[in-house]
């Protein structure tokens, strides 16, 4: 990455201002043109450095449901369940991790009873058994990769 | 995590009803905002909206905290940071409230969440979410946890992430 895009990567991941030209204003706290910033992040998406560019929902405050579950899967058959799991849109992120439980998903979904829902339905897709484990209390939440 | 991380969870209904607007609007930005000088006027074209009642509805959003930021979601691993460990733990249930507030102040835990066990399989309470360029960053970031817990926490470990098998975010179904 060059300097310009380092500069946006960490810009950006603080979040726009909400006003009509908003790239324009980046533009202006970073000493760059308009146009560097809006190629700047399409090049970075391009490329995959940045995996998406927007709105941050957040299904909790939308009144949906939002839980982290996790999921033991034997080799054999990991790349089938993933495609299995990844293929429900309510599954909004998905880590392999390594241990005995290693597939980790964030689910997030319109209702709150559809988590119950979703998760009895890949526990029907996949013939395996989903840890459910929501939140009971959240203790600090700030997620910042300075490059 | 993500969303992340960026995504966080959060309790029951709040005040927020979101309009049909609102949903059109997140259904046209789920996937990203539009990468033009005036995306609200953008998006105003696709749903026939004037571009300022677009912007006041985003700023809504995000004043209620429907919207937490409008922001760059980058992949962790491509900036270099490619020890993603989630450390979890087995806290005493009778000082996690304190312990949990303590760990999440550490300025390297970006998420730190009390889960339910999952008895006798899971027994860990507490998540908090650790980042390093190397694995034995990750591990002295865990030692430092490990030291604000003392006697209450009777046992951990660290799950390495391996692979990003999807990271898109919410996504409404249509």
């Amino acid at each position: 990455m060059n300097q310009v895009e380092k500069a946006l990567v960490n810009r950006l991941q603080h979040g726009l201002p909400l006003v009509h030209y908003p790239y324009a204003a980046i533009a202006s706290e970073l000493g760059l043109s308009e146009q560097q910033v809006l190629e700047g992040i399409k090049k970075l998406l391009a490329e995959g450095v940045l995996t998406r560019f927007g709105p941050m929902f957040h299904a909790g405050e939308l009144g949906g449901g939002l839980t982290l579950a996790a999921m033991r899967i034997p080799e054999a058959d990991f790349e089938k369940v993933t495609g299995q799991v990844n293929n429900f849109p309510e599954v909004a992120h998905n880590y392999r991790r390594e241990h005995d439980l290693n597939m980790w998903f964030v689910l997030a979904t319109e209702t709150q009873s559809a988590i119950t829902d979703t998760i009895c339905a890949i526990e029907n897709v996949t013939g395996y058994p989903v840890y459910n484990m929501p939140k009971e209390q959240e203790f600090h939440v700030h997620l910042h990769f300075p490059v | 995590m993500s969303t992340s991380t960026s995504l966080s969870e959060t309790g029951p209904l709040t005040s927020f009803v979101m309009t049909d607007t609102d949903r059109k609007l997140i259904l046209a930005t789920q996937a990203g905002l539009p990468l033009v000088a005036n995306p609200w006027a953008e998006l105003g074209k696709q749903l026939q909206m004037d571009a300022d009642d677009v912007l006041a509805r985003f700023q809504a959003m995000q004043q209620a905290g429907v919207i937490r930021r409008v922001a760059a979601v980058p992949d962790h691993y491509r900036l270099g940071y490619r020890y993603n460990g989630m450390t979890v733990w087995d806290v005493h249930d009778d000082h996690i409230a304190e312990l949990g507030a303590a760990v999440g102040e550490l300025p390297f835990v970006s998420h730190c969440y009390r889960r339910p066990r999952h008895l006798p399989y899971w027994s860990f309470n507490l998540f908090a979410m650790v980042h390093g360029t190397t694995r034995e960053e990750v591990e002295s970031k865990a030692t430092q946890i490990r030291a604000v817990l003392g006697d209450a926490c009777l046992q951990h470990t660290i799950l390495y992430s391996s692979a990003i098998l999807k990271k898109t975010g919410l996504r409404l179904r249509k």
